[in-house]
């Protein structure tokens, strides 16, 4: 009995709040350590360089461009995030745009049905296919990539076959004729319009406040609720979650089912603002939804990644993929520059996430 | 046991209480729902004559010991000795097949670990089961968090769980500057500390320590002794699981020898010094033997040294 007999006395007050040999400059450290801090540099620096550089990036109708394009893959970027963080890939995020879009479109379209009951039917798809994805990879432990590369190549082949043998023709059209079209085109394809004296004014897409409602309910369960504590748990060491009692499965089905009735809600809001879809639609977006989680801070591994980052990541892709064009480049640029910012942005995560294990 | 020993634990069973008292002040509700511990030097596990078979392998027969509140019992062995099977039934995660496994004066046969947590039998594996890039409260609530609200706007308390870790580790003599950083730039040492912590306020009676200091340095082992000793103060049992009698001697208050699966001992402290101690863990024959086998190969190393020392003392 010689160690330890002895407790030190410890002023009970140091326990609370917080700690007095954190200074100022600590903080101001903790804030540049969130993950998504590089991004709203990159973001800032990219809308000023446009900004000051071409006319019609600012302008009213410029505006509205990159935002609307900012905000789709938005909305999608943000989902694909959560699911990073869980540690899972979902490569059938965008053909699942094209699925629930042509879902909705050809039952409104070709067989006259209520808007409601064909957005619910998509959603209800969906669901079934993220649930599909998530417990295909939890019960295989196959890796995500291959298990979702295989549903995008099922979801892109069905698109086209079964849009054609249905309807003969690989876009639908003609919504407008399904009962109560007007009510699904106020909920995911109206628009405000802002007159701020330029030629054409500030057009402000439904799409734009879901993808901000998204990303604020994606930021408050990540990091103000249990699930959010889970998301980064199974992400960051599935086995060691499991072992203080997590629900794994259920925390990473819940994840794939996040994902897919985002790509619904995408598949929703490209449907009722251009009133048409293709087959097509959405196939070869999955990759980009996943370099702007990355640009926003989040690891290919999981564990770390922030929702305010991936739609912070989207908003450069819309700045720049518009921002080329008001500068007149080649707009073959565009993947040049997403390819530099993926590695960038993977070389900065793997500095911080060196930085965060190390021993202080 | 000596009246002198008597004495320590009845003072460290004051602290213990101490502490308990002002979780409850400081946390409110405790989130297990395990018996309450018992004076010091009251017995919460005892086994006898325990055993255990896979097949026709019997990994460990006529196991005899006892789990006292407030005191320290190190179960020693070499690999392959039966530590892990020991670990396995006292954990709850492998039924005996022989003997008696008593809880609180009642027979149980434990069929999950959970249903040995319930009885506030808590087992800290080697690898911990923290989440590296989580801060330091999330990793200590993770499973089990508080929250505050209702319905959607049911959210963390994110406050009280800060609140409760910094006192809790610093009840363990942890005082960490920021909960807040990843639990991965703790050291070894203090993760060790952190997952036992956590244990503790889960409502543990008894501790199960896997091995805690098996992958750590001369100084971090000291540490997590340091953590094993408060454990104690608390009043909680302790089972430290090792190979290295070094370790197992200052905190200890009971040793158990295991080899080939059968107990070659069961001693109080007063009974045994550290060099009988280290004589019996390897074998007086065995250790000899290795001692010359390492003064012919490599007569300068550190071990060589040490070993010869010990033999020195005989």
């Amino acid at each position: 009995m010689t160690t330890g007999t002895t407790q030190e006395p410890r002023p009970p007050q140091e326990a609370r709040g917080s700690d007095e040999r954190l200074s100022g400059s600590h903080r101001l450290a903790s804030v540049l350590r969130r993950p998504e801090v590089g991004a709203a540099i990159a973001a800032l620096a990219i809308f000023v360089f446009f900004a000051t550089t071409t006319k019609a990036f600012l302008s009213p109708g410029g505006a509205s461009t990159w935002l609307f394009t900012a905000s789709s893959f938005g909305i999608m970027a943000v989902a694909v995030a959560l699911l990073m963080i869980g540690g899972e890939f979902d490569l059938s995020a965008g053909a699942m745009i094209g699925t629930t879009g042509l879902t909705t479109g050809i039952m409104m379209s070709e067989f006259a049905m209520n808007v409601w009951v064909s957005i619910l039917l998509a959603l209800v798809i969906a669901v079934a296919i993220g649930a599909l994805n998530g417990i295909l990879v939890m019960r295989t432990g196959l890796p995500s990539f291959i298990v979702t590369l295989g549903s995008f190549f099922v979801l892109q082949g069905v698109n086209l076959a079964v849009t054609k043998i249905l309807i003969g023709k690989v876009s639908v059209t003609g919504l407008q004729r399904a009962e109560g079209y007007t009510q699904g085109q106020q909920l995911f394809g109206s628009f405000v319009k802002i007159d701020l004296g330029g030629t054409l004014p500030l057009t402000i897409y439904a799409v734009t406040f879901w993808w901000v409602a998204v990303t604020l309910v994606a930021t408050w369960v990540l990091l103000r609720t249990r699930a959010g504590n889970w998301i980064f748990a199974v992400g960051g060491a599935q086995i060691s979650s499991r072992q203080v009692g997590v629900p794994v499965l259920k925390t990473k089905v819940g994840l794939f089912v996040t994902t897919s009735v985002a790509g619904w809600l995408v598949g929703m809001l490209s449907l009722f603002k251009t009133t048409t879809v293709q087959s097509t639609s959405g196939v070869g977006q999955e990759f980009i939804f996943i370099i702007c989680a990355v640009v926003g801070g989040c690891l290919l591994t999981g564990g770390y990644g922030s929702a305010v980052g991936a739609a912070l990541g989207a908003l450069i892709y819309g700045m720049v993929q518009q921002g080329i064009v008001y500068e007149g480049w080649d707009n073959d640029w565009l993947y040049a520059f997403l390819g530099v910012m993926l590695l960038g942005a993977v070389l900065v995560n793997n500095w911080v996430k060196a930085r965060a294990e190390a021993v202080r | 046991m000596t009246t002198n020993e008597n004495v320590s634990h009845q003072a460290s069973g004051t602290e213990g209480s101490d502490t308990e008292g002002s979780d409850t002040v400081v946390t409110g509700t405790p989130a297990a729902s395990a018996p309450p511990l018992p004076e010091p030097g009251v017995a919460i596990i005892e086994v006898k004559d325990v055993g255990k078979s896979y097949g026709s392998v019997i990994a460990l027969r006529e196991i005899t010991t006892s789990v006292k509140a407030g005191e320290v019992t190190c179960v020693l062995g070499d690999n392959g000795a039966g530590k892990s099977t020991l670990i396995n039934i006292l954990a709850g995660a492998h039924e005996h097949s022989e003997g008696e496994f008593i809880v609180d004066g009642v027979v149980r046969h434990m069929s999950s670990p959970r249903a040995a947590l319930a009885l506030g039998i808590a087992t800290v594996f080697q690898d911990l089961a923290v989440v590296p890039l989580m801060p330091v409260w999330r990793n200590f609530f993770l499973g089990s968090e508080l929250t505050k609200g209702f319905g959607p706007f049911k959210r963390l308390d994110i406050n009280s769980m800060k609140q409760i870790t910094k006192s809790e580790l610093a009840q363990m003599g942890i005082d960490l500057r920021d909960v807040d950083q990843p639990i991965g730039t703790l050291s070894g040492g203090e993760r060790q500390c952190v997952a036992i912590a956590r244990a503790v306020y889960f409502g543990a009676r008894v501790l199960i320590l896997d091995e805690p200091t098996a992958a750590l340095g001369v100084r971090q082992s000291g540490v997590v002794l340091k953590y094993i000793a408060k454990a104690r103060d608390r009043g909680l049992g302790v089972v430290f699981i090792t190979h290295n009698p070094h370790h197992a001697f200052p905190v200890g208050d009971r040793f158990m020898l295991l080899r080939r699966g059968r107990s070659i001992g069961n001693f109080a402290k007063s009974e045994m010094t550290l060099d009988e101690l280290v004589q019996m863990m390897a074998g007086g024959a065995e250790l000899d033997a290795l001692t010359s086998e390492l003064e012919r190969s490599m007569p300068d190393s550190a071990v060589t040294k040490e070993l010869q020392k010990g033999m020195k003392h005989q």
